[in-house]
């Protein structure tokens, strides 16, 4: 009996499809892993720019360099980045659509105080793990089980400063801070702190985002004699405060906030800005730390790796999103594609040497800074930082 | 019941109907969000668009009474541990109570005077939010503010906060569609013509213009309440003057004079972003873009302008098959 032809070529097809998937089988170890999809929410446009341009080239900068050495266990790093505008319905539409549509393992960012905390309910109830670029004490303090943050707080600044003031003898301060999240932070952290370094603050007084002329609020404080200024502020206000010291001929220390702590500000405070002395992240005056410093060689290279690649000069804020995504990788590798795991990664993470200081997690601490390590306190002369030691 | 009453519930009722389905058959929360801020910015514009479609009296500080309902159910709520409904009334008595003090002296003004009145009042109120720290909170926001619940059921899923935020909405819709038909939309529509004219027709035009202006600040600070317990924290930045110009664009977008104008432009200007974010650094540019096309082909809005399309397409078709003929 002979096999007429339909069959036969119907037998061919069988064996043929078998052989096709065996032969897939083999292959896909080959394959590429899936990769792990992170998600971005920064502030690239708007207001708060200055802070998410550069979280957002930090972030892709060292997810380019992950990729190259081959991923994270073979996993690439598929990266999602959305911009808030600085605006908080924006940072809740962005980060209910990387949790539900792109389905993401972890978020970085957002970049400034608010959008983070409008996010917080999201993610707390999504249960997807946050690393947020703002300073605010309030994202980790009390703590919240999904969230940590990257940069230093203000609480540790006012440490730092307060600590310094106190071994110059001073005994009375006058603050005078600026009127947006970062100034209003500082502020209440500054009238906190005091009593516990024996201070007493004799003037409070604001000034806005946009003023020209600080005057009036300098005035009124020389009347009063305090031992010390505090300013608390972003460019350009601080500079403004600067020159109307200078102008107005008044003589008492003038302390500024790390919201300074860049070129910027001695280029527009010019021969004022002699003699301030500041809190900075170590990145700002990394070519004048001793060698013996364990960021150093994390500093360099994070500072040569983005100007050589974006050729602009890089800034402390792209660090906080350079440190959230590398504390990630480091999660990654252990706990594989678990958001819970991942979680709990971070947390157990005790070693990490970042741009913004050394991370120690806890289930007490989701921030892991220490000020010793987080903050120096530098002088400007001439027109260039002096670390104080 | 007469043609044009049976014709509005028809329309109000197939909307519902509409937005009834939307929860079947969407289920990711990312989508369901969208529509509650849809909803949301809707609410918001229906009532902008009584006042400055229907009426005609501009106002650049609409964002400052969606601040004043979420700042006072939010505050209420926080600081003061009242449960959020009697709150959002309280809000809306407060918002009602400025909204006569700005507005008995301030729409006495007209045209560009009104306009810049209205825009002074909203940066006021924003620099308010920014400067009581002790009340607002200051720059740094108000956190942890409650979300609502009826009875015992929380509505802490957007799937059931938009039920609430879309059954508020269209019955603001139902509410508006029946004032512009009534004898007070009629006498709304003779102010925007002509102020004198209506004034000798026996219309007392100062008293409708404040009634509105309140109407409008009531809409607004629902819709504020409805924001502040959905994303539970606020800061200033939110009901800045950039805000309120968002709102006027999304009344002149959708159609002037047009309570389904104000849905379209709402859900347009709400979307589109959304949607753009797929051009990454060129949304904003393309947004500009979308944006001065619809107003340089469709001046009247989107409403108008796809009604004109179709007429359009309408009376062609009609010549042609009289040509043919």
């Amino acid at each position: 009996m002979s096999i007429n032809r339909t069959s036969l070529i119907q037998i061919w097809t069988v064996l043929y499809l078998a052989a096709a998937l065996v032969l897939s089988g083999c292959a896909k170890k080959e394959e590429p892993k899936v990769p792990f999809k992170i998600g971005g929410i920064f502030a690239i446009t708007g207001p708060a720019s200055f802070l998410g341009e550069p979280e957002r080239n930090s972030m892709e900068l060292l997810a380019e360099q992950i990729n190259e050495k081959g991923g994270i266990n073979g996993h690439a790093i598929d990266l999602v980045i959305y911009d808030t505008e600085g605006d908080a319905t924006k940072a809740v539409l962005n980060a209910t659509k990387l949790i539900e549509k792109d389905n993401v393992l972890a978020i970085v960012g957002p970049s400034r105080s608010g959008t983070t905390l409008a996010v917080v309910p999201i993610v707390e109830k999504a249960q997807v793990p946050l690393l947020s670029c703002a300073a605010s004490v309030k994202i980790t303090t009390p703590v919240k089980k999904w969230v940590f943050k990257t940069p230093q707080t203000d609480v540790m600044a006012v440490a730092k400063i307060y600590e310094y003031m106190k071994a110059q003898g001073i005994k009375t301060i006058a603050i005078l801070t600026v009127g947006n999240a970062f100034g209003d932070s500082g502020r209440q952290q500054l009238i906190q702190q005091a009593p516990d370094y024996g201070f007493q603050v004799v003037a409070d007084e604001r000034f806005g985002p946009k003023d020209t002329d600080m005057t009036p609020q300098l005035t009124k404080i020389r009347s009063l004699r305090p031992g010390a200024i505090v300013c608390w502020g972003t460019n350009p206000g601080p500079a403004v405060v600067a020159k109307n010291m200078r102008q107005l001929g008044i003589r008492i220390p003038l302390y500024q906030s790390h919201g300074v702590a860049s070129k910027k500000f001695i280029e527009l405070a010019g021969e004022a800005a002699n003699g301030i002395v500041l809190p900075t992240g170590k990145i700002s005056v990394t070519k004048n730390l001793p060698d013996s410093d364990p960021q150093k060689a994390t500093l360099m290279k994070y500072i040569t790796d983005y100007e050589a690649k974006y050729n602009s000069a890089v800034s402390g804020f792209g660090g906080y999103a350079w440190d959230g995504l590398q504390i990630l990788a480091q999660a990654l590798e252990k706990a594989g594609n678990d958001r819970a795991k991942i979680r709990d990664e971070i947390e157990k993470l005790t070693n990490y040497v970042g741009v913004s200081g050394i991370f120690r997690f806890s289930p007490q601490d989701h921030n892991g800074l220490t000020k010793e390590e987080a903050f120096v306190m530098v002088k400007i002369a001439n027109g260039d930082w002096q670390v104080i030691q | 019941m007469n043609r044009v009453l049976r014709y509005k519930s028809f329309q109000v009722g197939s909307f519902g109907l509409l937005l009834a389905l939307v929860p079947l058959l969407v289920t990711n929360r990312y989508y369901l969000t969208v529509m509650v801020f849809i909803g949301i910015h809707t609410l918001l514009v229906v009532g902008l668009n009584l006042l400055m479609g229907y009426a005609g009296q501009i106002s650049l500080g609409h964002a400052a009474f969606f601040g004043l309902g979420a700042y006072t159910s939010g505050i209420l709520t926080t600081t003061y541990h009242v449960s959020p409904w009697p709150a959002m009334v309280a809000a809306v008595v407060l918002t009602v109570t400025v909204a006569l003090l700005v507005g008995i002296p301030a729409l006495k003004l007209t045209g560009y005077y009104l306009a810049m009145a209205t825009l002074g009042f909203g940066i006021i109120i924003h620099i308010c939010f920014k400067e009581l720290v002790w009340l607002t909170g200051g720059p740094s926001g108000l956190v942890g503010i409650p979300t609502l619940g009826i009875g015992k059921i929380m509505l802490d899923e957007p799937k059931a906060y938009y039920c609430l935020v879309w059954v508020a909405t269209t019955a603001a819709i139902a509410l508006s569609l029946n004032i512009v038909d009534s004898r007070v939309g009629r006498a709304l529509r003779a102010i925007h013509d002509s102020e004198s004219a209506a004034g000798a027709s026996g219309i007392s035009t100062s008293r409708l213009k404040i009634w509105v202006f309140a109407v409008s600040a009531v809409y607004a600070s629902v819709a504020g309440s409805l924001y502040a317990h959905f994303i539970t924290f606020i800061s200033p930045s939110s009901f800045d003057f950039m805000f309120s110009v968002k709102l006027v664009t999304m009344v002149v977008v959708g159609g002037m004079a047009s309570i389904w104008g104000a849905v379209f432009g709402a859900a347009t200007l709400t979307v589109l972003p959304e949607v753009l974010t797929t051009f990454h650094d060129y949304d904003i540019v393309l947004f500009g873009l979308i944006l001065m096309v619809v107003m340089i082909f469709m001046p009247q809005g989107l409403t108008r302008g796809a009604l004109d399309i179709w007429d359009k397409y309408r009376f062609q078709r009609q010549r042609s098959l009289l040509v043919n003929r």
